[in-house]
This record gives C-alpha cells, sequence and structure tokens, in this order.
C-alpha cells in the first residue's frame, strides 16, 4: 500500500484511511456533511496525490494529443488547462483527463487507477517526435475549493490570483517553492488544484491550513461534492463500455476535427443514440446507489451509476443511463430502492445550481 | 471507542438493553462511526414482530446503507420517531437519543445469546 506525501498530516488530524487505488487516502475527517458545506460554503483542501501526471513533450506533442484526445489540442493556448478524453477505436473511454499546456510541453493528469493503463496505450501511439514521462511519483497535488478560496490561498502567495481565469494556470511560488497554480477542480467551486515537487507538497500544504481558515477534506465529500455537479467518475459513470457522446460529454468531443482515434465510433454514436447518461433526484426519501434498477412506465430503462443523498438538496440524487428518449428532463422515473419502487424526476445538471467555480 | 459495560452486542455491530421484557435496540458507536454521517432511519411499524435474525429496517448515510437485523425476537412496542427530525442523534449519540427501537421480547430467556461488552471489544478489536 502506498503513501502520499501527505500521509502523517491525514494520521495527526485523525482521518478516517482508506485503500483507494493502491493508496492509503483519508476518505474524510470531521465529518462527509460539514467537509461538503464547508467547500460549498467557505473553503477545503483535498489531498490528490494520487492522480497521475504525464508529461508530453517534442516537437509532435501537439499532434500526438491530438490525436489521441477527442478535444481540440490545437485549440489550447499556453497556461490553458483542457478537460478531456481519450477513446479507444469503439469509442470506448479509456480515462478522463485534464491537460495543461505549458510553453515546452503539456501535461496530462490522469485518473490512478488508470496511470498505468493510459502510459501504456500513449507509449503505443507515440511518435519518435514525441517524449514521454510519468512524473506522478515525484508530483503533488493539493486542491483547495471553495468560495473563500481565492481569498485564503492570496494570503499565501504573492502572485495576483485574479489573474488565473476558470481553466487556465500559472507557474509560480508559494513560500520559496514553485508550483503550478490551476484554476481546476472538480467541486463546481471556485478553487486551485495546486502541483508541486512531492518533497515541498507538505510544506505547501502547512502553509495554506495555517491560515486557519481551510477545513481538510476526504475523498467521500469529493465524490458527493462532484455528484452534484453531474461531475463524471472514471469507473461508475463512464469507462471503456461507455463513449463520450451518451456519456454527456458531447461538448469535449470534437467531431469536426482532423482524425483522432475513435473518431468514426463516435460519428456513429451521435447518429444512433441508444442511452443517456441522466441525472435525477428523488421525489421520495429515498438514497439511490450504484447499481439500482431504473424503471419507467413499468419497463426497466437503466441502472444507476452513482447516487448519494446530497448534502447540498438534502434529497436523494443520481446519475444513470437511462433508455434513449425516456431519459428527458421532466420525466419521471421509479427508482428501485431495494426491492421498493420509489418516485424520481429527471433534472437538468447540475443538481447544485449555485456553484462559484467561473467567479 | 465507546463501548457501555452496562450493554450487550452483536456481531452485526448493534447494543441491546433489557429491561422487564423490553429491549431497546440501537447501533454501536463503531457502527456509526463506520457509517458516517446517517441522513434517515427506514423503520417498522409498531406492532410488527420479527424473529431473530430478521431485517427490522435500513440506516441509510450519505455514502453507503445498512440492513438493521433483529438481536431478539418479539413485538415492536416504541420507534425512535425524533430521528426523522434530527438522524445526526445516531452518530452523536448511538446509545442514548440515538436508540432506533423498542421490543417486547418474546421469551423471558431472550438475549442469552448476545455478546458481552468484553467480547464485543474483541471483536472490533
Amino acid at each position: 500500500m502506498m503513501q502520499t506525501p501527505l500521509y502523517q498530516k491525514h494520521i495527526i488530524l485523525n482521518a478516517r484511511m482508506v485503500d483507494f487505488t493502491g493508496y492509503q487516502m483519508p476518505i474524510q475527517y470531521s465529518g462527509i456533511i460539514q467537509e461538503h458545506l464547508a467547500v460549498r460554503n467557505s473553503c477545503g483542501i483535498f489531498d490528490i496525490c494520487h492522480m497521475g501526471e504525464l508529461i508530453v513533450r517534442g516537437v509532435g506533442a501537439e499532434d500526438f494529443l491530438n490525436y489521441i484526445t477527442v478535444n481540440d489540442v490545437k485549440s489550447m493556448s499556453v497556461g490553458d488547462a483542457q478537460y478531456s478524453a481519450m477513446c479507444y477505436e469503439n469509442g470506448g473511454i479509456i480515462d478522463d483527463i485534464l491537460i495543461y499546456k505549458y510553453a515546452d510541453k503539456y501535461m496530462l493528469v490522469v485518473n490512478s487507477s488508470n496511470l498505468e493503463k493510459d502510459f501504456s496505450w500513449l507509449k503505443k501511439y507515440k511518435r519518435d517526435d514525441v517524449e514521454l514521462i510519468d512524473i506522478s511519483a515525484e508530483t503533488g497535488l493539493i486542491a483547495l475549493q471553495g468560495p473563500d478560496s481565492r481569498n485564503i490561498l492570496q494570503k499565501c502567495v504573492e502572485l495576483d490570483l485574479t489573474d488565473i481565469p476558470f481553466y487556465t494556470f500559472i507557474e509560480s511560488n508559494i513560500g520559496g517553492f514553485n508550483a503550478t497554480f490551476a484554476r481546476t477542480g472538480y467541486t463546481g467551486e471556485l478553487g486551485f488544484e495546486i502541483y508541486a515537487d512531492k518533497d515541498d507538497i507538505g510544506q505547501i500544504w502547512d502553509i495554506i491550513m495555517d491560515t486557519g481558515d481551510v477545513i481538510p477534506c476526504g475523498l467521500a465529500c469529493r465524490d458527493t461534492l462532484r455528484m452534484e455537479m453531474k461531475f463524471c467518475l472514471y469507473g461508475n459513470d463512464i469507462d471503456d463500455a461507455t463513449n463520450p457522446i451518451e456519456a454527456g460529454l458531447g461538448w469535449i468531443t470534437k467531431l469536426n476535427k482532423d482524425k483522432f482515434i475513435g473518431k468514426k465510433s463516435l460519428l456513429l454514436a451521435k447518429e444512433n443514440r441508444i442511452r443517456h447518461l441522466t441525472a435525477f433526484k428523488m421525489d421520495e426519501r429515498a438514497v439511490p446507489r450504484k447499481g439500482y434498477s431504473i424503471y419507467a412506465d413499468g419497463n426497466k430503462v437503466g441502472k444507476v451509476t452513482s447516487g448519494t443523498q446530497s448534502p447540498s438538496l438534502q434529497k436523494g440524487i443520481g446519475l444513470g443511463y437511462v433508455q434513449f428518449g425516456k431519459h428527458k428532463v421532466g420525466m419521471e422515473l421509479d427508482l428501485d430502492i431495494r426491492g421498493i419502487m420509489k418516485k424520481a424526476t429527471i433534472i437538468k445538471p447540475p443538481f447544485y445550481k449555485n456553484g462559484s467555480a467561473q467567479l | 471507542m465507546n463501548i457501555p459495560s452496562n450493554l450487550k452486542y452483536t456481531s452485526d455491530h448493534e447494543w441491546v438493553s433489557m429491561e422487564d421484557g423490553v429491549a431497546t435496540i440501537g447501533v454501536t458507536d463503531f457502527a456509526q462511526s463506520e457509517l458516517g454521517d446517517i441522513v434517515f432511519v427506514e423503520f417498522p411499524e409498531v406492532g410488527d414482530s420479527f424473529e431473530i435474525g430478521e431485517t427490522f429496517g435500513t440506516i441509510e448515510a450519505v455514502k453507503t446503507v445498512a440492513d438493521l437485523f433483529m438481536p431478539v425476537s418479539g413485538e415492536i412496542v416504541a420507534i425512535n420517531k425524533e430521528l426523522d427530525v434530527d438522524p445526526a442523534k445516531v452518530n452523536s449519540d448511538p446509545y442514548g437519543d440515538g436508540w432506533l427501537v423498542k421490543i417486547k421480547l418474546s421469551n423471558s430467556d431472550e438475549g442469552d445469546e448476545l455478546m458481552s461488552f468484553t467480547s464485543y471489544e474483541e471483536m472490533i478489536g
């Protein structure tokens, strides 16, 4: 079992630790609801050092990435971040990823559970004018998320954080340590993801914690926060048997760009819609969970891929693939909650509408 | 982990307190801590009868759900309606205000099989 560079801090903070993709990770500290609401209303800090980071560089890097990912890498400027995905030829999703464009390289941030698979896939298609380096083991990553995150982080850095618009980043320093400050996150709130050397990330964590205005948050509330935004989780809502079109990721899938892996299948998937990743809210007191069956008019039309009690809405919420045509906003569903049918209504995502992410 | 010495326990992490032929049932401090924030309890009806080992309800927490198993047999005489208003009491006071149900015991020797606090303590290590 691996530990992140912040492991000892979690132990001192009395976190509940779990095994997550080979790492001992904090699942919660003070409590999932308290941590969730802290991110919605003030600010929380997350250890996400388990994420994988891959460097792609060389004169062919742009063309290579544009071929291997579904979004338009050529539209990126230096300092941009982009949400994207890698697909197989059949359109199945290998991973959903973030791409950061530096002056001399790209950094791909991938799910830790997919790191080896992603790396081999990239290596398989790598050209001679591209260099591929896995820097995951040397890289630390913390996320500071919440409407107060910018004001809090501003107390710790000299750069002007208002110079970092949504989905961009700046390389600078904090307490003398070099770091990348990215306006990205997985919560729907204003926030920063801070990448630094694994040997520095602990001191950076301390600098931010010492402001006294931040509470540590675990993976459990990271999950409820992302569900309220209908952000996909690989392994739940997307995997190699789902494609970006049906997952509602058509907005990152640039079907009009030049040849890329999966393009043919995804064009077909767009023509032949079979099912759609649908967001629904329970109308009765009930909590949908992964694997529960979804019915409409007495017929089974899908399965839940993610579900929880929403701490913000105080209602059961869920995501699931629903038969195309039965997936429209406002339509009613019946959820088989452990043998008892409970009513739900399809909503227009996100569940939580007041996120501060783009402020 | 709080394990009061005056209660009996089950391997499903429930506690039982018996008085005058009526058992009060709840979940242990260990159970509430494992479940995390609890959002509601699905109760049986007063008057329902259960045998040992039968499912009598569920506890829904934010991240998971757990069945409740009857540690004794008998008839439900009370449910803790307060938890509909404040389910967090199961987290904050599992042995007190967070109790779940009261059951009138079928037989006088009900509960003989339950664990003592020392056995339960040993079990959860």
